[in-house]
């Protein structure tokens, strides 16, 4: 079984966002980086079948150099290999361009699934997989809490609202998007470690892939800023009785919610 | 001239508050561009549910009725929204937030070559029959203003975030049925069953009132008075991430980045400290009450009211109190 996880890196959540001097982007210079986390589910996700079924576990991201700091945090944990999409042209892509980015680099490959998490963490399209799903013309599911593989099929459990799940079969291959919090990631051993530095890493730029039509983003980002907090919290002193009373009545007759 | 199709795929035999919103989002940004606005209406029985869509006030419903509709599956699915699109040839289609939507959009727009935006908070149709799209960014910190130059655009909507279009009291619209073939063939994915967890638990994303724990609960015990003040309250329980991983609460009740974004109209957020994570699944929450010991956790910046307190003090008496009234 070989498995295709996309992982974007993203600003880590401890990060303090400061806007571009233009106002269109984050200032990235400060920031740290981290694999975006429901990435990292569907890398664990990805890593406990490769050990039930075996195969290979295939790393494939878009971005600068940097990037490869997560591809081998993945090696660390298990992963087998990479691929890193890493072109000035590929900076900035919207989710359609980015899917057309990765469906041209792994067009050699032979996979059973490509597992991505549900959306990134820091623009959170949640597209980039279900296109990649399209260009592919192979199925996809979408939120998935539980996957088993059959014979030539999958079957997931996909969460939907109010509780709700739904249980599905998808013939192979096909694209998962993989909901957070449906396993506990492991941590890298020292010795994953020593051995994520003699894993390959194929770096693939635009020359490198057969993209055809120019990678123009659909939407333009027009801005970027920071929302102003503007709420004064009234901070409500007394007994424990006082408190009560004044919540009851404030909720009642000011805020009118209950 | 610009179409707006409001796109509803109601998973209930009900159009509900989610198709209602998008409907108003529809209505409203047509007006801005100068544009009419439509409804595609694709559900099993869509024919018996247009008429809950035309006490709505749409002038012009688009259904497609067929046998392979009959349980939700992505592919048939689209084909019936590629035909309604051929038909209707939107400049804008608006989309709900959830599980359907998150789907069918992004396949849609790529099949369309559309522009697409998901967790839009805002829409504002500007000259030139641009669409503004407000979305959070970054776990919320920050948020973003995107434009597609060129139609067409797809967005879908943050829940809650939209005023619904409430019935109005004469209807003059007209359905449209189509018929378009969908082939069995379609269908890669195979639904094999469906079934509900927890489903005493009212519904998190449409609650009106909601009633939270974190860490600072100390334990899951906790949970059990924060239920009780709920079922008081006639809201729902939610949880942090921090008490979800602990295990104190199931993950269907984990609100914020990685869990869900709710919008009630009182948030009582008990022992959570208010990480950014945690308030981007919030940011929709008309009132917020904070209790926390600490007087330095961030929650209180974003709350409404704030107690400094143990809520093992204060939650009892608040339940005391809430009975009192109910039975004065």
């Amino acid at each position: 079984m070989n498995i295709i996880v996309c992982l974007k890196q993203v600003p880590s959540r401890e990060s303090i966002l400061r806007v571009n001097a233009d106002g269109t982007w984050v200032d990235e210079q400060d920031l740290s980086w981290e694999i975006n986390e429901p990435d990292v589910y569907a890398l664990e996700e990805a890593l406990r079948l490769k050990e039930r079924f075996g195969g290979e576990v295939i790393i494939c991201s878009v971005g600068p150099a940097r990037v490869q700091q997560a591809i081998r945090e993945a090696f660390a944990k298990g992963a087998d290999r990479g691929i890193h999409l890493n072109d000035p042209a590929f900076e900035r892509l919207d989710a359609y361009n980015t899917a057309r980015v990765i469906a041209e680099a792994i067009k050699g490959e032979s996979y059973d699934l490509i597992l991505t998490g549900l959306q990134s963490d820091d623009f959170g399209f949640a597209q980039t997989g279900v296109i990649l799903a399209e260009l592919l013309g192979i199925p996809h599911t979408t939120i998935v809490m539980e996957i088993h593989i059959l014979d030539g099929k999958v079957k997931v459990k996909r969460e939907l609202e109010a509780g709700w799940f739904q249980w599905i079969e998808l013939p192979l291959p096909a694209v998962l998007t993989i909901q957070s919090g449906i396993n506990h990631p492991r941590y890298a051993t020292l010795k994953g470690i020593m051995g994520a530095k003699k894993k390959p890493i194929r770096t693939l730029g635009r020359d490198d892939l057969h993209l055809g039509e120019a990678l123009l983003n659909l939407q333009q980002v027009e801005k970027v800023y920071i929302p102003q907090k503007t709420k004064e919290t009234q901070l409500l002193e007394g007994s424990p009785e006082e408190v009560a009373a004044q919540l009851v009545e404030k909720l009642k007759h000011e805020a009118k919610v209950i | 001239m610009q179409n707006v199709l409001a796109i509803l795929v109601p998973r209930a035999d009900t159009v509900g508050r989610a198709e209602k919103e998008v409907m108003g989002a529809a209505q409203r940004l047509a007006s801005q561009l100068n544009g009419q606005w439509a409804v595609a209406l694709i559900a099993p029985r869509a024919c018996a549910l247009s008429r809950q869509v035309l006490v709505c006030g749409a002038s012009k419903v688009f259904v497609v009725d067929h046998p392979e509709l009959v349980e939700y599956s992505a592919d048939p699915y689209l084909k019936a929204l590629e035909g309604v699109v051929e038909v209707a040839h939107p400049h804008v289609c608006i989309f709900a937030g959830n599980s359907i939507g998150l789907e069918l959009a992004p396949r849609l727009a790529y099949r369309m070559k559309s522009a697409m935006v998901i967790d839009c908070t805002e829409l504002q149709g500007v000259s030139g029959g641009h669409v503004q799209i407000t979305k959070p960014v970054y776990g919320g910190k920050a948020e973003t203003i995107l434009v597609a130059h060129n139609p067409p655009v797809t967005i879908c909507l943050r829940p809650r975030s939209f005023e619904p279009l409430n019935a109005v009291s004469e209807t003059t619209g007209e359905v449209h049925r189509l018929t378009i073939e969908i082939e069995p063939s379609l269908r890669r994915t195979k639904v094999i069953d469906r079934i509900v967890e927890e489903s005493s638990d009212a519904k998190l994303e449409e609650a009106r009132i909601i009633v939270s724990g974190g860490r600072g609960l100390g334990g899951p015990e906790g949970f059990l008075l924060l239920k009780e003040l709920a079922e008081l309250l006639g809201g729902a329980v939610g949880a942090s991430r921090a008490a979800c991983d602990a295990g104190w609460a199931p993950m269907s009740w984990q609100i914020g980045q990685t869990g869900k974004k709710v919008a009630p109209d009182l948030y009582i957020a008990v022992g959570i400290s208010g990480a950014s994570q945690h308030l981007v699944g919030i940011t929709r929450a008309k009132t917020i009450v904070a209790i926390n010991t600490d007087p330095k956790a961030p929650i209180f910046k974003v709350a409404d009211i704030g107690v400094v307190e143990d809520y093992r003090s204060v939650i009892p008496v608040l339940i005391e109190e809430l009975k009192q009234e109910s039975s004065a």
